[in-house]
């Protein structure tokens, strides 16, 4: 019997729209014939499968439309009323944090540091951090609206205003507009944009995004984004070695802050081997920051702090960022080149943050 | 609070897809559902987006023959959306998952893998649909998907009658099928 031909069969008598004789017939020729029967069962598994998809899609557009409504009615509310929200969840949020230090505070007073790690893994206590700055705080606010006002008055054509609820940092990995970050940065946003150097802001859209390993590629899709050439650095595949000393730009603040280290373990948060674990002085702001070494490779990019131990940061290792774009390349079909040439080894350090600087940008969302 | 009856009714409403029951259930509950993902280190966006997971796996569940509630609405949704907060939690790896509950709870564990299967099968079948490429996809999407007639659909992708459509879909879907299977099996 043609594929065809049974498809219909088993859709017409799975919608009773055969008449009786038909019916019988049918049924017989299931019995009599394991191959059609084993054909009939998959094709009635798989048109329940699309039949139960078809379902849930209009449930889904229903939960939506009636979403609306009721925050429409203020039934319901989104993430604006966060500031009334805040004060309680930042509690909520950081209480077990703020229990543990003041539980270890009283440990270090009679015993050795051993003793703390070991209390501190037994329990395995999550004292992470990541490091986005969701904190903007009133003077900052204050004077991004001056900013805009200024703008407005110098009739140069404006854009919507831009209210950001949280700060920041990437690093453009291919001139065309593709920035990476780190997937927690970008999750909760409604609207991303970033920002260089000279204050240009442009709309982004994630393409990418993937909570396990923390990072995030968002395309730049404003017009106003001229395509950038020249990156000066280059992503080694290979792991970096202990005790090289590392640099990182961000924006902890507004303005871009430069922090040097150095790789202080090859592996990162309980032993998480897809990162490393490194010493630097970092604040809310850098996160999705580059960790480059002395010859101008980006060996990592940084992602949590552990809360309670001074500057233990994570960054996760360049070599993930390989397999991102891979999968980029196998779901959406789109290639990202990373650079190939490096432009900053040899340079002294200053020479190196100059020609850097252009490159990292500050991620702002709400 | 609702008698047996009440909830039956409101059950078999969202089972058949129906707005008035969706709606008296979103009422009635999220308020609650939001005051313990707050409460749990959340923002007002998770509530809504766990309220809505939450909802679709009783809509799966509401579906099957076999389901009875055994235990108030108000006390099962509590339950499934306070277990599907708990996994966002340890995937996100944000903080130890000592929850807290005051309510009463009861186990939903086989509903949360039944709808993590469900899903998973819903996503084999998007992605095979997003590799047949078109018209294929259109075509199915508005048949299967949409429900649209076959002469509605012949008329707007532009065949010259219902049953050419027809063989058009019929060969579509044997494609669709393969892909399907092909992911579908190879994933047990």
């Amino acid at each position: 019997m043609d594929e065809n031909l049974l498809l219909d069969a088993v859709e017409r008598y799975n919608n009773g729209e055969m008449d009786a004789q038909e019916k019988l017939f049918f049924e017989e020729l299931r019995r009599n014939n394991a191959d059609i029967d084993q054909t009939a069962a998959e094709h009635t598994f798989f048109l329940t499968q699309l039949e139960q998809l078809s379902d849930e899609k209009t449930f889904r557009h229903n939960l939506n439309a009636i979403e609306n409504k009721l925050m429409n009615e203020g039934v319901i509310s989104g993430n604006k009323e966060r500031t009334k929200a805040r004060v309680v969840y930042l509690w909520n949020r950081y209480r077990r944090t703020i229990a543990v230090a003041a539980a270890i505070a009283g440990v270090i007073s009679f015993s050795t540091a051993s003793v703390i790690s070991k209390y501190s893994e037994s329990k395995k206590v999550a004292v992470i951090t990541p490091l986005v700055d969701n904190k903007l705080n009133q003077f900052e606010h204050k004077l991004n609206q001056i900013e805009h006002k200024l703008n407005d008055a110098t009739a140069t054509p404006s854009r919507p205003k831009f209210e950001a609820n949280f700060r920041a940092t990437g690093f453009l990995v291919d001139g065309n507009g593709y920035i990476i970050t780190n997937a927690h940065v970008v999750q909760n946003a409604k609207n991303l944009i970033v920002e260089n150097k000279k204050g240009d802001q442009f709309y982004t859209t994630p393409i990418y995004s993937n909570t396990t390993t923390d990072l995030a590629i968002l395309k730049i899709t404003d017009t106003s984004f001229n395509k950038v050439t020249g990156l000066p650095y280059t992503f080694p595949k290979s792991t970096a070695e202990l005790a090289e000393p590392i640099f990182t730009l961000g924006y902890p603040r507004e303005e871009v802050v430069y922090g040097e280290g150095y790789l202080s373990a090859k592996s990162g948060y309980y032993g998480d081997t897809t990162s490393y674990q490194i010493s630097i002085s970092v604040n809310p702001g850098n996160s999705g920051g580059p960790v480059i070494d002395k010859d101008g490779e980006v060996i990592g990019i940084i992602s949590s702090k552990e809360t309670n131990a001074d500057g233990v940061v994570f960054a996760i290792k360049s070599k993930n960022i390989y397999n991102a774009l891979k999968e980029i390349k196998k779901d959406k079909d789109l290639s990202i080149k990373l650079p190939t040439i490096n432009s900053l080894k040899g340079l002294d350090r200053v020479r190196q943050i100059k020609k850097l600087e252009d490159f990292v940008y500050k991620v702002k969302g709400n | 609070m609702k008698t047996i009856d009440q909830e039956k009714d409101l059950l078999k409403g969202l089972a058949a897809n129906d707005t008035n029951a969706i709606e008296t259930i979103y009422r009635e509950n999220f308020a609650a559902i939001k005051g313990f993902i707050i409460k749990n280190n959340g923002y007002p966006d998770d509530a809504r987006d766990i309220f809505q997971e939450a909802m679709i796996v009783l809509f799966e569940k509401s579906k099957t023959s076999s389901f009875t509630l055994s235990c108030q609405l108000q006390t099962y949704l509590y339950s499934i959306c306070r277990r599907l907060w708990l996994k966002k939690l340890q995937k996100q790896n944000r903080f130890n998952p000592s929850i807290e509950t005051i309510e009463e709870i009861v186990p939903v564990e086989d509903e949360i893998d039944f709808h993590e299967k469900k899903s998973n099968d819903f996503m084999l079948m998007e992605d095979a649909l997003k590799k047949i490429g078109e018209p294929c996809k259109s075509l199915l999407e508005a048949f299967y998907i949409d429900k649209k007639s076959m002469p509605e659909i012949a008329d707007s992708f532009g065949y010259t009658n219902a049953d050419n459509a027809k063989t058009q879909k019929y060969k579509c879907l044997v494609r669709l099928k393969k892909l399907f299977f092909a992911q579908y099996k190879n994933k047990d």
